[in-house]
Order: structure tokens, then C-alpha cells, then sequence
């Protein structure tokens, strides 16, 4: 199989064919010329990165091991915590926050030789679907500059599709990778709950947040998945064994694999989404998978269970943001006043509405009726995948319900705008992994993203039908907004 | 005891039911949840980190060892050790770094023990749990209190350091009890090592739960929690305040109504500070960045192994030290033993009794040190200190001289006999001290008439003056014997 941009560029600098530093640059030039029109970063780290590339330049210099990303230039969400550069989480309230410390999966791409070249723009703290919920503005779709690219990882979606970054890390909570992967027409991948470290991403909903890659390629997404994963004695939560390798499987293609096509997972989605579905189940058949058609009626109540589970969370941790010890603070009179001017002041609208209604679910006297309820239903749904499990090696449906919208159509609708993750948000809840792979456009042109689910630890499953999937997909126009040379794999500016 | 003693005359038909929440520190090398220093009186905000200051992004990984620590106080209360997990308690306040406070909710590590009382009183133990602690706030200006200061400084060296909540169950009758009770917990967290039980230091912090009811009733009347007792003293006088308010409150036709009541210690009464109405939604829900605790049998029965004597076996061992079969100590020993005890100190009891001490006077003895100074009597050299009191009990040295040495020893340690000799103590011979004897009652001949006529008091001015003359080298027992030998 074809390798992706990313191994080329490691494999290139590794063999001291072309400079980190050259890469690097190469990069950034294309981000000041793109980025001002495409917004997806809100912190370039023009001379970070440089002097990082330099650092591996001088590695392969002495004829030392720079580490299977030897100058990859990577979009990083700016909700995961980088040393001594602004984290904002696109939030005013963290605006000029410079953490004290590198998330793992921060120093595990330093340890990789891969170069953080920026932090992406998203929904304010991961709420969202659009990009839009940013206080910093939005996203543009590079498919479409009137649309957006989806959220709340949309910054690193777009930097991707645009070819200002072979990989991104983004995360999912949601479906905040997979989504934005779906309507920018890149690979994004939500890894098992567990496999890849929290410690440094800022929390949005803990039970479900999940770190994982974008790439052009699902060999790049798994490198890039190989890279961050595994053990972490910071985060209690982090699977305690080897992670499932990936990138070595990718091309195992999934002759005898049985794949179910669920229902709930694209019949209410729109005709050129359904479409593609279908066609990415015959493209599975013809190279031996067993296709089924299934039914998994509980997923119908993801959606209402993670939108009481996910604010409910987020209530608790985001209540930190006080004013006292970090971050905006408005003063007032006495503390009490000064935690809520602040907390008015510094967090948006959807923030606002999210706290509000975990805050709501999490009351004595509501408790058993919201969030008691919605964690039985989670548990309905993690055994209703178990049994699905039992029958299939995977699933498949669609990612989203529709492409790109217009920017501004569903920011006054909330609930249409949450409809956005309703094929997503079920594997949050299970915590198991999903990818989401480009499978063709609609009339209009826009990326459709097919999904692939696996039970827990399943990456190398998720991969590979996703690889197979990608083979067979037709042909994505190119994005309006890109660097189109590098997206082509040439080096010299279009 | 003259607090029960005062209480039952205001109570008169009434009896209060007490409840105690004691928060204790664990003396764990860092913090519950992150490498910090757990350390007391440090330079404000040195023993920090993104986790213990809740930056956003960090998360918390437990500290076995203050598990272990939980356990070993759940054994030593005979409770059950339960597989349990963490919640997130949510509120806001400065000086708690993420807004909420990691404890243990519905499924503590330790659950359904008790504590018995010097007296074999048993005490039941609800619960017994691990949460984080929180930072300090020093509010500066104003009266010092959050509402008139005019800025506040927070010291966040305390967050994150390891508690254990010990519940009881409402089983305490008196303010008496419950100061003997707080004592005796105290007395288990050093024996355990788990705590170094300073109320002084903040390191434990107890709420009393108070209800009255008429004597003789089973049922439970309406609670009030009285917070701000910083020592033993605050807790009696808080209780009995609390117990007499609610009586006055139910005499006068009304109901008690239950609130959090704070314990003003200049002024010696409670305040109300809330009501169950305007009490807090703590919004308890599932840590989910933690993983359930489950200690496996093979931990718990390493811990329990490696448990040492507990107070109440301590308790026994003296008595039998002290006591021939078949009659019981008198209740002053009693008092002597539980203080030894609850000081640490009855290795000196029982080191100079296998020394060849007469327990009662070792006891004695050591009763006196716990109650002046335990902390400077735990260093004492046990072998001197057995040596000493052999010295005094053959009467090589008098009781007075002994003392002497002894507070030599306390202050920079040595052998009692070169103390002694440095010092020229030596208690007089039985011929000088006759002579001695001799010469003060000839020269009070009125004084010798009153106590040969049966005026017993005067031994004491006879004593004083033989002190006088012999320079106090006379042992007051060996004086009396002669009196009493010379009235015939």
C-alpha cells in the first residue's frame, strides 16, 4: 500500500534526504499564506518548531535514531497542555494561560522527533460541532471556506486537509475527531478509552475525552496512533498493558472479516451519506469481508444520555476556572462576585449552557432522574456492543448525518447542531475504538465520512478495514482552501 | 469530669446524644494524589505541583501508601475493608484548587467498626474514609473573617494532603465521654502510626453532631453539627453549650432546628452559620478519573500482620503488670494507665518493671511525665529511666532528688547514678536520719505534743523541717516511719 505524507517526510529526513528544518519551514510558509483565509490555528510556534526540527537535524546528523517521526510537522488541539505556550482551549478564559508542563502525548511526539508547528483552533473547551463555539472565531472548511469543518476538533481537521500539517491530534468526546475528520475529508481516529493519555488534556468530559490522530492516510493515522499510545502512570485511567500495535497491520486487508452495517448508524442520515455507505459495504464484500446487516436499537439513546453525562462532567471540571489562581479574572467585591464576573466573562454561550445543565442533571433530587438514568443507559449500550460483538469483528455506518453546513446555520439551534454527533457520541459511551475514512462527496462536492467501529482494542481491526475502505474510495475533489502541492506531495509551492 | 458533673444539672431529664466527625491526616511521605511533600509548616506554596493545584489538564493518581494507612486505622477500629471508590464533592471556595474535593462517597474503604473506651465502653464506627484536604486561607483586615477582610492569602501546601474521616455512630451520652473518646482515637492514630494526631497543628480537626432527648427515650432528636473545635477543651465546652441551648430550646415549647452551628471559643457559645435548608448541593458524583480501590486479601492481612498493640491491649498488659489476681486497680491507676497509654509511654512502664521496679511506682512515675511532657519523655533512655527509679525505690536517692535527676535526664540524657553523685544526692543513712529526726522534734517540743496527741497533718512540718536541716537528702516515708516509731 501506498505510504502517507507523514512516513515519506520521516523516511525522507531519517535518511538525511531532506532537513527537518526544511520541512518545517516548508510548512509554516504554507501556513502563512493559507491560514490567515482558514483560521485553524490560534497559536503558530514559528520558532518552537524551528528550533525542535533543528534539534532532530542534529540527531540524524550524529548518526542517531530521531524516532519514526523524524520532522513531521503535527497540528496539536489547543486544548492539550504545551510548556510555556498559551493553551486556550479557544476560551477567553484561558486566553493568556501558559501551562508549566507538556501533556504526555506532547512529549511522546518530542520523543518521536515529530514537531509541534502549532495549536489548532476548537470549540470553546471541545463543546461543539463547528468550530464555531471558539471565542477566537471560527474554522473554515477548506472544501468550502462558507462552511465549516466540523468540531470541535476543527483546527486540526482543517490544518490537515489543508496540507498545512501531514498529521493532527485532536480529541474526541463526542465524536470531535471523527466528525470534523468526516467534513474536511481526512482520517481521524478515536482510539479505546485508555490507550493513549489524558494527563495535559484539558478535561472536557473525563469518562469519554479520548486523545487521538488525523492524517490524510489510515497508515499515517496508526503511525501517528502507535506513536502516542500506551501506558501512562499519570493518567489512573490509562490501560495498564502494551497497546494494540497498528501501523504494521494496516495492510492486512480483511478477507474472511465479518462486518456489520448498522442501521441506527445511517438510515436517518442524508441520501448521499446513506449512499456511501452502502458503497463502502460492497467495497468490503468484494474483497472478502462478510457483510451483515444489523440492528442496534439502543443506539438510539446515546445522544440523550451523553448530552446529560458529558455536561454533567464538564460542570465539575470546569468549575476550576474562578479566577483565583489562573486564567481571566474580573474583579468584584468579594470572592463569591469575582468567581461568577469572571466565569460570566470568560466563558461563552454553549459553556454556559453545558454547565448550567450538568449542573442541573448532578442536583440533589434530579441526580436519579438525569445523570443516574443516563449511566444506566450507558451501561445498555456497552453490552448492547458486546453482544453486536459476539456475531461481527466490526461495524460500519456513517460518521455524520450530513456534509459541511454553512457557518451560522445551526449556531441559534442547538439541538440540531448536538444531532450533528449522533453516529459518533455511541462510541464514547462504550469507549470503544472508531475511524472515521473519507468514502466519496455529495452533489455539492463535500467529503463524506464512512465510520468503522471495533470492540475495545480493536485498533488494528478499526485500520485495517479503514485501509481497505480507503483504496476503494472514489476520488475526493481537491480543497478550494489548501496547499495543493503538498497535498499532491510535491515540494515546490503551487 | 466536672463538665458531667455541671451538665446534669442543667439536663435535668434530658441526655445528649453525640455523634463525632473526626478528620485526621495521614503521615504519609507525599501528598494523596501527586508527588508533592506532605509536610507541616513549610513555606506557603513550595509544595505544589499542576496537580495539587488543579491546573487544567492534570489528573490524580493514588497514593497506595495512603491507603495503607486507611487500612490500618480500619483494622484498628475493627472495621470492614470494602472494596470502594471516589467521588467528586462540588463547591466552590478559594482554597480548594479544582472547586471540588475528591472523597469517598457511598462506598468508603472502611465501613462497620467501633472503638472501645478505656472503661470497655464500645463506640461504633460508621465509616471510615479517604478524601483530599484542602488549602489554607488566611483572610487579612478586617475581623479576620471571610466576609470583612480586605484580601485573602491562600496557602495551597495543604491541598491534596491525605484524610481519613472517622463517622461515629451517635453512641456518645456525655461532653466527658466525648473528649475521652477523641483521646483514645488519638491515642490509636499514633499507636498506628497513621496519624500524628496534633489538634494543635490542624492535623485533627473534629465536628461534633449533637441531638437532647428526654432520658429514657430511644428516639433521636433533631442534630445540630458544631464545627471549629480545635482542641479537646473547645469540644467539652462546645457540647455541653450546644446540649443546654437545645434543652432551653425544647423547655421552652419550641424545636430544635437543624443547622450548622459554628463554636465561638472567646465568646463560648455556637452560631448559627446555616440551615439544612441553605445547606450546599454538593452534586456528589463518580471521580471518573480515579480507579476503584479494592485491596486483595493479601494486602489486608499484610497490613493487619504489621498492626502494633493498639491502646486497649496496652491498656491489659499494664493492668496485669500492676495488678495480683484478684484485685482490680484502683481508679486513680486507672487514670495513670490510661494516660501512659494514651502518651506512648507504657514501654517505660514496662521496661522498669522487668528492671525489677515496683510497677505501681514506675506506673506512677510515668503517669506524671506523660501528663507534663510525652513528647520529651518518649526520648528518654529506658534503661536510665529504669535505673533511676530503682534508685529512688531502694531509697539510695529520696523522691525529690529523683525528680532532679529526672529532669536532668529529660534535658541532656546521662547515667542517673554519676547524676546523682555529681549532684551529691544521697538519701541520708537510718542513723543520720534518726539524728536528724531526733534533733527537729526536740526543737519544736509544742509541735511533737500536738502529733503524738494524734494531730496526724503535723508529720508534714516535721518532714519540712528534717528537709531543712538535711538539705533535702531525707526520704519523706523514711521521716514519717520514725515519727511514728519515736510516738510508739
Amino acid at each position: 500500500m501506498t505510504p502517507g505524507p507523514a512516513s515519506l517526510l520521516a523516511a525522507q529526513v531519517r535518511a538525511g534526504e531532506r532537513s527537518a528544518q526544511e520541512v518545517v519551514q516548508r510548512h509554516l510558509d504554507a501556513l502563512a499564506r493559507i491560514d490567515p483565509e482558514l483560521h485553524a490555528f490560534v497559536t503558530v510556534l514559528e520558532d518552537q518548531a524551528l528550533a525542535a526540527a533543528a534539534a532532530v537535524d542534529t540527531v540524524v546528523a550524529a548518526g542517531r535514531d530521531p524516532g519514526p517521526l523524524a520532522g513531521v510537522p503535527v497540528a496539536v488541539k489547543d486544548n492539550m497542555c504545551t510548556r510555556g505556550v498559551r493553551t486556550t482551549c479557544s476560551s477567553r478564559i484561558l486566553e493568556h494561560w501558559h501551562p508549566p508542563y507538556d501533556a504526555t502525548v506532547v512529549e511522546r511526539l518530542a520523543a518521536a522527533g515529530a514537531v509541534v508547528i502549532g495549536k489548532t483552533n476548537l470549540d470553546e473547551f471541545a463543546m461543539g460541532s463547528s468550530t464555531e463555539n471558539s471565542a477566537f472565531g471560527p474554522t473554515r472548511n477548506p472544501h468550502d471556506p462558507s462552511r465549516v469543518p466540523g468540531g470541535s476538533s476543527g483546527g486540526s481537521a482543517a490544518a490537515v486537509a489543508a496540507g498545512l500539517a501531514p498529521l493532527g491530534l485532536g480529541s474526541d468526546t463526542g465524536g470531535s475527531i471523527r466528525q470534523p475528520a468526516a467534513l474536511c475529508g481526512v482520517v481521524g481516529m478515536k482510539p479505546t478509552y485508555g490507550t493513549v493519555s489524558r494527563y495535559g488534556l484539558v478535561a472536557f468530559a473525563s469518562s469519554l475525552d479520548q486523545i487521538g490522530p488525523f492524517a490524510r492516510t489510515v497508515s499515517d493515522a496508526a503511525l501517528l496512533f502507535d506513536v502516542i499510545g500506551g501506558h501512562d502512570p499519570m493518567d489512573s485511567t490509562s490501560l495498564d498493558r502494551p497497546p494494540p500495535r497498528t501501523a504494521s497491520v494496516t495492510g492486512d486487508g480483511v478477507d474472511g472479516c465479518r462486518v456489520g452495517v448498522v442501521r441506527e448508524l445511517y438510515e436517518d442520515a442524508e441520501p448521499a451519506v446513506r449512499a456511501a455507505v452502502s458503497a463502502a459495504a460492497e467495497s468490503l464484500a468484494r474483497v472478502g469481508a462478510v457483510i451483515e446487516e444489523c440492528s442496534i436499537p439502543e443506539v438510539r439513546h446515546a445522544l440523550p444520555a451523553y448530552y446529560l453525562l458529558a455536561p454533567a462532567e464538564a460542570s465539575s471540571n470546569l468549575a476550576r476556572y474562578d479566577g483565583v489562581r489562573y486564567g481571566l479574572r474580573v474583579d468584584a467585591p468579594d470572592v463569591e462576585s469575582m468567581n461568577a464576573a469572571t466565569r460570566a466573562a470568560g466563558f461563552g454561550a454553549e459553556v454556559k449552557r453545558r454547565v448550567m445543565l450538568g449542573t442541573y442533571a448532578l442536583s440533589a433530587g434530579y441526580y436519579d432522574a438525569y445523570y443516574g438514568q443516563a449511566q444506566k443507559v450507558r451501561t445498555l449500550i456497552i453490552d448492547a456492543f458486546k453482544r453486536a460483538y459476539e456475531q461481527v469483528d466490526a461495524l460500519l455506518g456513517a460518521t455524520t448525518p450530513t456534509t459541511a453546513f454553512a457557518i451560522g446555520d445551526r449556531v441559534q439551534d442547538p439541538w440540531a447542531m448536538y444531532l450533528s454527533d449522533v453516529f459518533s457520541v455511541p462510541s464514547n459511551l462504550s469507549g470503544d475504538p472508531a475511524v472515521s475514512v473519507p468514502f466519496g462527496s455529495d452533489d455539492a462536492g463535500l467529503p463524506i465520512g464512512v465510520q468503522v467501529l471495533a470492540p475495545a482494542l480493536g485498533e488494528p481491526m478499526v485500520v485495517r478495514v479503514g485501509a481497505v475502505l480507503e483504496a476503494a474510495a472514489p476520488t475526493l475533489g481537491q480543497p478550494r482552501l489548501a496547499d495543493r502541492a503538498l497535498l499532491a506531495g510535491s515540494w515546490e509551492p503551487s | 469530669m466536672t463538665g458531667a458533673e455541671g451538665q446534669s444539672a442543667t439536663l435535668s431529664g434530658y441526655e445528649p446524644v453525640i455523634g463525632l466527625e473526626v478528620h485526621c491526616e495521614l503521615r504519609t511521605e507525599t501528598k494523596l494524589f501527586c508527588g508533592c511533600r506532605n509536610a507541616f509548616g513549610d513555606e506557603p506554596n513550595t509544595n505544589v505541583c499542576p496537580v495539587c493545584l488543579g491546573l487544567p489538564g492534570s489528573l490524580p493518581v493514588l497514593n497506595s501508601k495512603a491507603v495503607e494507612l486507611a487500612m490500618r486505622i480500619g483494622l484498628a477500629l475493627h472495621c470492614e475493608i470494602r472494596p470502594s471508590t471516589f467521588h467528586r464533592k462540588n463547591y466552590f471556595y478559594p482554597d480548594m484548587p479544582k472547586d471540588y474535593q475528591i472523597s469517598q462517597y457511598d462506598e468508603p474503604i472502611n465501613v462497620g467498626g467501633f472503638l472501645e473506651l478505656p472503661d470497655e465502653y464500645r463506640v461504633g464506627i460508621v465509616r471510615a474514609h479517604l478524601e483530599e484536604d484542602t488549602g489554607k486561607t488566611t483572610h487579612i483586615g478586617g475581623g479576620g473573617r471571610i466576609h470583612d477582610a480586605e484580601y485573602a492569602l491562600v496557602d495551597y501546601n495543604r491541598a491534596g494532603v491525605p484524610l481519613v474521616e472517622i463517622v461515629s455512630a451517635p453512641d456518645l451520652r456525655s461532653a466527658a465521654q466525648a473528649r475521652t473518646y477523641v483521646a483514645e482515637l488519638r491515642s490509636i492514630l499514633v499507636a498506628t502510626d497513621a496519624s500524628d494526631g496534633r489538634m494543635e497543628e490542624g492535623s485533627m480537626r473534629v465536628d461534633a453532631n449533637v441531638s437532647v432527648r428526654r432520658t429514657g427515650s430511644a428516639e433521636l432528636g433533631t442534630r445540630c453539627e458544631i464545627k471549629n473545635l480545635n482542641s479537646l477543651r473547645s469540644l467539652v465546652r462546645a457540647i455541653e453549650y450546644e446540649a443546654s441551648r437545645q434543652v432551653g430550646v425544647l423547655e421552652s415549647g419550641e424545636a430544635v432546628v437543624q443547622q450548622t452551628r459554628h463554636w465561638d471559643e472567646e465568646a463560648g457559645h455556637t452560631v448559627a452559620l446555616r440551615s439544612k435548608e441553605e445547606a450546599f448541593d454538593y452534586r456528589y458524583f463518580p471521580e471518573p478519573d480515579l480507579v476503584p480501590v479494592s485491596p486483595d486479601q493479601a494486602w489486608q492481612t499484610d497490613v493487619a500482620a504489621a498492626l502494633p498493640p493498639l491502646p486497649a491491649e496496652r491498656r491489659a498488659r499494664l493492668r496485669q503488670l500492676l495488678v495480683t489476681p484478684g484485685t482490680p486497680t484502683t481508679a486513680a491507676q486507672e487514670d495513670q494507665i490510661a494516660t501512659v497509654v494514651e502518651h506512648g509511654l507504657d514501654d517505660l512502664v514496662t521496661s522498669a518493671a522487668e528492671d525489677g521496679v515496683a510497677p505501681t511506682l514506675a506506673l506512677a512515675r510515668t503517669a506524671n511525665e506523660a501528663s507534663a511532657d510525652p513528647d520529651r519523655a518518649r526520648q528518654l533512655d529506658r534503661r536510665a529511666y529504669g535505673a533511676l527509679l530503682q534508685m529512688e525505690e531502694r531509697g539510695r536517692v529520696t523522691a525529690t532528688q529523683a525528680k532532679a535527676v529526672l529532669a536532668e535526664l529529660l534535658e541532656r540524657g546521662g547515667d542517673p547514678l554519676d547524676i546523682a553523685r555529681r549532684r551529691g544526692f544521697e538519701a541520708l543513712g537510718a542513723d543520720s536520719l534518726a539524728g536528724a529526726v531526733a534533733d527537729v522534734v526536740g526543737a519544736h517540743p509544742g509541735e511533737w505534743e500536738r502529733y503524738r496527741d494524734g494531730e496526724d497533718k503535723l508529720a508534714q512540718f516535721f518532714i519540712g523541717q528534717v528537709m531543712k536541716v538535711t538539705k533535702g537528702k531525707a526520704d519523706g516515708k523514711a521521716v514519717v516511719a520514725e515519727l511514728q516509731r519515736l510516738r510508739g
